[in-house]
């Protein structure tokens, strides 16, 4: 399964890759990384229909987490990939919105890789 | 003649009793003048009653001894000069007299030419009283001219006195008034701060989000990074157990972990700094000036500003472009009056993005940027500009006044551009100038020596 990772902070992907490294090892899980939601779109575009899962943050200068869900939503081809949206405050305001675009999960940071790994699992 | 030397006794009593008021200053002789009239009148009735030729000489008596005591009496000086009008008639009627009584024959030869004289004694006489007369009426204007200058400045010193009491008055009130605007100047010093204080604490609570923010970042790394680090150790340990160990997935273990102490003490140090900044922001100490890396400044409070807006308001959103010149070098500030100095002009610029974003403009996307360049060997710039709602013409002017605020109530202290003013120009011996378009954008650029 090919993952989306996308969030600003550069050293998520070091740590996505050694959190999940046996996963990685084992050819399960497939990332990619992008720093901004401007630079998720253009992958997508690039990489059509290969990425399933899409990870992404909220709180990212510039398009936010929600105007790229918005975005995958819309204008994606079917069929839509799941997007989960992770963001450090956990109000209600945004996990409501974030629902209500079509996310399919609300995780909120700082991020239980447990939690992540089963969501991930059951989501294959 | 006799009535001639009656009128000249009458008015030369009266003249003398009026010029030289006896009837105040001289009772004595005032009762003798009187004495004198009555006799002159006594004479005169004498006169026309008795036949006697006694009563001329009588009147020589009368009109000599007058003269002669004004001329000779010091109480009469004053008066002295009466012998000039009336000596010559009585020098001629009294050698008429004498002439008559020793010869009558050479007074009847001589008798036209004695009463010409003597008429023209009379009219000397006469003309000799009207200039006198007018002369004392000349003396008694200026008399009174002088007696109401007297009075006149007798008033003007009690207006005088009437002054200096009103003055003294004013002063004593003047003193007071001063000495409360000083109390209160004091108070208003006081107030501001507390007001500087409370701005400072404001934006604190501005931050207090964004640096919430900011730390929960690095310690999410932090805790993962060890969490991750440990799990790795274990993979280490597990393979070193191994009868066929992979070397070189030892090797990568061992790189990993080396990298993520490394990030640990990047992300410690991260959140460590922004500590740091929050505790120099609020502190009230007199704050040291020392070499200060803008750039990193400049980042740390867009990132705090924004993260802090973000908090409180989740619809916010904003691209930031940070512009940084790698050749700026380190510049002596006080780094947390700058800092203040940027979060403001970044909280405005965030505001007025805001302020646009709200009227609704269809693809409009809020964008703040900040930039640093060196001009010179002595001049660095910090430009900070956002594509809001602009500043109008009109609040141009005040936007540095204390207290000058557009936004509503209870929202802004209206203080922020004062004291950022405050701190650029007089804290660094900078410039802060604005460039602005209503509806376009605002820039504003701080210009400092290094």
């Amino acid at each position: 399964m090919k993952v989306l990772v996308v969030d600003d902070e550069t050293d998520v992907q070091i740590l996505f890759e050694q959190r999940f490294r046996r996963e990685i090892r084992a050819g399960e899980l497939i990332f990619a990384f992008a720093h901004s939601g401007e630079k998720a779109l253009a992958y997508l575009n690039e990489h059509p229909s290969e990425y399933v899962l899409i990870l992404s943050d909220i709180n990212m200068p510039g398009m936010s987490g929600l105007e790229l869900l918005r975005l995958i939503k819309t204008t994606y081809p079917a069929p839509p990939p799941v997007v989960m949206m992770i963001t450090a405050y956990g109000d209600s305001e945004s996990h409501d919105q974030a629902m209500q675009l079509g996310a399919d999960a609300f995780l909120t940071k700082p991020l239980d890789f447990n939690n992540l790994k089963e969501k991930l699992k059951s989501a294959l | 003649m006799e009535i001639a030397s009656f009128l000249i006794v009458f008015f030369m009593v009266r003249y003398i009793r009026t010029s030289l008021q006896t009837a105040v200053r001289f009772p004595e002789w005032e009762r003798i003048l009187v004495i004198v009239q009555y006799a002159a009148s006594g004479l005169l009735a004498a006169d026309v009653f008795l036949d006697s030729s006694i009563t001329k000489w009588l009147w020589h008596l009368l009109l000599l001894g007058m003269v002669g005591a004004a001329y000779l009496l010091k109480d009469f000086r004053p008066v002295r000069n009466v012998w000039l009008a009336v000596g010559p008639y009585i020098l001629v009627s009294l050698f008429k007299d004498i002439a008559k009584l020793i010869d009558s024959d050479f007074y009847e030869s001589i008798s036209t030419v004695v009463e010409i004289a003597e008429i023209f004694t009379l009219v000397w006489l006469i003309a000799t009283w009207v200039s006198t007369q007018r002369q004392q009426k000349a003396l008694e204007k200026e008399r009174l001219k002088r007696l109401q200058e007297e009075e006149q400045s007798r008033i003007i010193a009690g207006q005088n006195v009437m002054l200096e009491q009103l003055v003294a008055e004013r002063t004593a009130e003047l003193t007071r008034q001063k000495e409360e605007l000083e109390q209160t100047l004091t108070e208003l010093k006081a107030t501001q701060d507390q007001l500087i204080q409370r701005e400072k604490m404001a934006s604190l609570g501005e931050l207090t989000a964004g640096i919430a923010h900011e730390i929960q970042n690095p310690l999410n790394f932090v805790n993962n990074f060890s969490e991750v680090s440990v799990e790795l150790i274990e993979e280490l340990k597990e393979e070193r157990r191994r009868e066929d160990r992979d070397i070189e997935l030892e090797e990568e273990l061992l790189t990993d972990l080396t990298q993520n102490l490394q990030k640990i003490t990047h992300h410690g140090k991260r959140a460590d700094s922004i500590v740091k900044g929050m505790l120099q922001h609020s502190r009230t100490s007199t704050p040291q000036r020392e070499p200060t890396d803008l750039n990193n400044l400049a980042d740390e409070y867009l990132r705090l500003a924004y993260h802090g807006l973000r908090a409180s308001d989740k619809s916010f959103n904003a691209t930031l472009i940070m512009d940084f010149d790698e050749h700026l070098g380190k510049v002596s500030v006080v780094p947390q009056d700058m800092g203040r100095v940027l979060l403001n002009l970044f909280t405005n610029a965030f505001y007025a993005t805001e302020q646009k974003r709200k009227t609704g403009l269809a693809g409009y996307q809020p964008t703040v940027q900040v930039s640093t360049k060196r001009l010179s060997d002595e001049q660095i710039e910090i430009r900070v500009r956002d594509n809001g709602c602009g500043i109008p013409k009109t609040v141009l002017t005040k936007i540095y006044q204390p207290f000058f605020t557009t936004k509503p109530t209870g929202q802004g202290t209206g203080l922020g551009l004062s004291l950022s003013y405050d701190i650029v120009t007089k804290g660094h011996g900078g410039e802060l100038t604005v460039e602005t378009e209503e509806g376009e954008f605002t820039e504003f650029i701080i210009q400092l020596p290094t």
